[in-house]
């Protein structure tokens, strides 16, 4: 659905250039919604205006259904935006404008028949649960119903694509929250296409199919979620990651544990993060199994969960433990301590 | 006995004051339409062809910036004489209230050419890109959004406009275009008539009064947060 083919873009400032991307290729399939994450100045932001050519890449190509964007005619690109929409950080609604109003003008900017423009607005509003607020000023909304405006103003132009720019980077955790829900019902209810960027794991999870990592104007790594989730490849990733499970466990701790038996890192994915395995092992086998730090999140569709444990025994059990938990389906891995 | 006072005034300069009046309005309404005609677009411009927006470009934003800036130097008295000639080409004379709608223009259009450019800069970038991701026409998007969108902060910088152009009236009578600044300078000053003159002040401060909080008004009704 979408495709950016080699892209980079160089930003010339006074004093310096700014590679902001390079040589970026992503590829977002029809129905999915795939998330971009990474730290601010990564160049994910730029990533995605250059969806809808609002950043004109410097190189490469930028297909969105089967079309290329970069040598379409003003005209032609004006065409195809109306079935890119897009959301972002700060809403930008007319605060001079009523709900209604802000969803209509843009309608009838596009060339959207008269007749048809109130049905629309009233179609949407209602998708986004806004119906009552149609003579209400932008600024008697809370952030998350002006996000819900803006999400409907993308929506009643009826969209292929949604490109959502931080869409909730500005929202509590819990219109945080509220909005993921919203997007993710749009994406299965109509079918449309999401890609977002995002800085927070959290959203992440609660709603993308694949994801790729952003460093330095680069795609680090990418993937299915929960494979990126239980396989991060870069330092980065697994600074993200690592985010998600904190534990604060003093070295000197962990070093003295350490001479009793391996600490060990246990993922379990989808089926398996509902099993006793670790319960399990240490009944089987002369192992005396102490857990350092544990979580379980959900994943847009399975459970995800890591636990730190201590193994305390014989190495020749210990062994028998790893080769049992593998057996069960749960991901082990010894923690060395240089790598975080 | 007051009262007797003051109809005796007004009738024997009701009509001179009511003239002026009008005059001023007369004056200052066309030359009002002429120079927003005029400034609006040189504003939308100047902001436009600032570099990193839609239609940049450094040598017609210099250039402006440049002709704005040196009519904005010389004060209304000097540019009335400086544009006799130019006065007389473009209306076939340069008296009366006709003679001087050239020169106020002249004056007002460049300086409501820079208040337009602050209002519209006012205007938050990511609305005017947010509608040009929905492939919205350039021109929709300075008509629909950048204008709309600054339209208090447009007629604040109008009343503003306003009460300068109608400072500049006042020396009109320069060019015998009347006016109630020229009621109150030649009746008033130049024969000392004094009670002429406090009438004329009191109906400008009264004038101006009016326009203000017309403005102010208007503005906080288009103004919505």
């Amino acid at each position: 659905m979408i495709q950016l083919k080699k892209i980079s873009k160089t930003f010339h400032t006074k004093t310096k250039k700014v590679h902001a991307l390079k040589n970026v290729s992503l590829e977002v399939k029809k129905g999915e919604i795939f998330g971009v994450i990474g730290y601010s100045g990564a160049g994910k932001s730029t990533l995605i205006r250059c969806v809808n050519l609002l950043e004109k890449p410097t190189n490469g190509e930028v297909y969105v259904n089967g079309s290329k964007l970069n040598t379409m005619s003003a005209e032609q690109l004006r065409e195809t935006r109306k079935k890119i929409g897009m959301i972002f950080q700060g809403f930008h609604l007319l605060k001079t404008a009523t709900v209604f109003d802000n969803i209509a003008i843009p309608l009838k900017l596009t060339g959207v028949p008269k007749r048809e423009i109130p049905n629309r607005v009233q179609k949407y509003l209602a998708v986004v649960g806004l119906e009552d607020k149609q003579d209400v000023y932008p600024d008697q909304l809370s952030g998350g119903q002006k996000q819900r405006v803006a999400i409907a103003r993308a929506l009643s132009h009826e969209p292929e694509v949604l490109l959502s720019d931080e869409a909730t980077s500005a929202l509590d955790p819990e219109t945080t929250e509220s909005i993921l829900d919203l997007l993710a019902k749009i994406n299965r209810e109509f079918g449309i296409t999401i890609l977002l960027i995002t800085h927070e794991m959290h959203v992440i999870q609660k709603i993308c199919d694949r994801v790729a990592v952003m460093e330095n104007g680069e795609i680090i790594e990418q993937g299915n979620v929960i494979d990126l989730y239980s396989e991060p490849k870069q330092a980065t990733t697994k600074k993200f990651i690592n985010s998600l499970f904190p534990s604060d466990l003093p070295d000197e701790t962990l070093k003295e544990l350490q001479k009793r038996g391996p600490i060990i890192t246990l993922t379990f994915v989808g089926s398996s993060a509902g099993k006793p395995a670790l319960s399990m092992a240490s009944k089987k086998f002369d192992v005396h199994a102490n857990i350092l730090s544990g979580n379980i999140i959900q994943l847009k569709d399975k459970p995800f969960g890591r636990l730190i444990a201590h193994l305390e025994g014989e190495p020749e059990e210990t062994n028998k433990v790893r080769q049992f938990l593998a057996n069960e389906g749960v991901q082990v891995e010894e923690v060395s301590f240089d790598d975080n | 006995m007051i009262i007797s006072k003051v109809i005796a005034f007004f009738d024997k300069w009701g009509d001179v004051i009511w003239e002026a009046t009008l005059e001023t309005f007369q004056m200052g309404s066309i030359s009002l339409i002429i120079s927003v005609i005029i400034g609006l677009p040189l504003g939308i411009l100047l902001v436009l062809t600032r570099p990193g927006k839609s239609l940049e470009n450094k040598y017609i934003h210099f250039l402006l910036n440049i002709l704005i800036n040196i009519i904005r130097s010389i004060p209304f008295i000097i540019l009335l004489f400086l544009l006799l000639p130019f006065t007389k080409f473009i209306v076939g004379t340069s008296i009366g209230v006709k003679g001087v709608i050239v020169p106020l223009v002249v004056y007002t259009a460049p300086y409501i050419a820079r208040l337009m450019e602050s209002a519209l800069l006012e205007v938050n970038r990511g609305i005017l890109e947010a509608y040009e991701a929905m492939g919205i026409k350039t021109k929709d998007i300075i008509w629909h959004v950048m204008v709309r969108e600054a339209r208090p902060s447009i007629i604040l910088a109008l009343t503003i406009a306003i009460i300068g152009l109608i400072g500049a009236t006042a020396m009109a009578g320069l060019v015998g275009a009347g006016g109630l600044g020229d009621v109150a300078y030649r009746f008033g000053h130049l024969r000392y008539e004094l009670d002429v003159m406090y009438v004329s002040i009191v109906l400008l401060v009264v004038l101006i009064q009016v326009i203000q909080s017309i403005g102010n008004h208007l503005a906080a009704l288009l103004k919505k947060d």
